[in-house]
């Protein structure tokens, strides 16, 4: 656990380091007590398009668990692709928008916080395998959670590689030749 | 409709997790990611609150499926304990992924004996 400090620009992943702490003294002359950053200055254009996003990504989710059900006890198929489909997409996501393409303000709220955030789900994750537990599949329900785990973090590395193969190659090529 | 209750759940919860996420990393200091720990935990307990209530369908779908799977998230879980490894961090991604599974069950366990213990 060497560095346990947060470096300047690593904040959080799919952006909710987005607004940057304002640098205090310069804009506000006034000595009173100001309220915390994320209280004073709520920025609605990007609750908006999380929102937005939050909504699309729910209903694909929705989509797929309706097209895919399980039974009592059974392996839920449906969440498992939807986790792992996620994380291989938050992995391409963070390389075309962080290392290949600058992009809009709002890209990265819509798509990662908002689309993917929606998508996938961690709150089913959880509770279906309880549910596969209170069936008595506990080989069933241990096989989810850690298979979901793995194939998940997996699919969000995978993505990482991909994308910067891809995007960033590609992107890298397209220069040279101008 | 369902799919309306679905959308409108997931347009409240997902803004909900990005100001929670907001309000806990802004509070401390380390590279653990414990804003989303916290959604996850707390989308984890809601929704085994539900699994365990005498909830309706439509109840169920708004905040379940649209409330509770906007507000906890895999994606955004799996990406920043990807980049604890990578950065060097190893421990600590090891470390999140295990704890969040674990805070996960317990939180849902919690939920569901709560609505347990509440039934008539």
């Amino acid at each position: 656990m060497s560095d346990a400090r947060r470096t300047s620009g690593a904040r959080s992943p799919a952006g909710s380091g987005a607004a940057p702490r304002p640098a205090g003294s310069a804009a506000a002359p006034r000595p009173a007590r100001q309220p915390e950053p994320w209280v004073r200055r709520v920025p609605w254009a990007t609750l908006g398009a999380i929102s937005l996003g939050g909504a699309f990504g729910a209903l694909a989710r929705f989509g797929i668990t309706r097209a895919m059900p399980h039974p009592p006890g059974g392996f839920a198929w449906a969440t498992w692709l939807i986790n792992v489909t996620g994380c291989l997409l938050i992995g391409l996501l963070m390389v075309a928008i962080t290392e290949a393409w600058r992009v809009h303000r709002l890209v990265r709220p819509f798509l990662g916080i908002g689309v993917l955030g929606g998508y996938t789900t961690f709150s089913t994750y959880v509770v279906d395998t309880q549910k596969a537990l209170e069936a008595g599949a506990a080989r069933t329900a241990l096989a989810y959670l850690g298979g979901t785990l793995v194939a998940a973090l997996l699919a969000t590395y995978a993505g990482e590689r991909l994308g910067r193969l891809v995007f960033v190659t590609w992107r890298s090529r397209r220069e040279e030749r101008r | 409709m369902t799919v309306l209750l679905v959308a409108l759940g997931a347009a409240v919860g997902a803004p909900l997790r990005f100001l929670v996420d907001r309000a806990v990393q802004s509070r401390h200091d380390t590279v653990f990611p414990w804003g989303t720990l916290t959604v996850n935990a707390i989308g984890s307990t809601i929704l085994g609150f539900l699994a365990a209530a005498p909830v309706s369908g439509p109840v169920m779908t708004l905040l379940g499926t649209g409330f509770c799977g906007a507000l906890t998230t895999y994606s955004t879980f799996g990406y920043e304990t990807v980049r604890l490894a990578r950065d060097g961090a190893t421990a600590y991604a090891l470390l999140n992924a295990l704890g969040s599974v674990a805070a996960g069950l317990g939180a849902a366990w919690c939920g569901m004996a709560v609505a347990l213990a509440l039934a008539p």
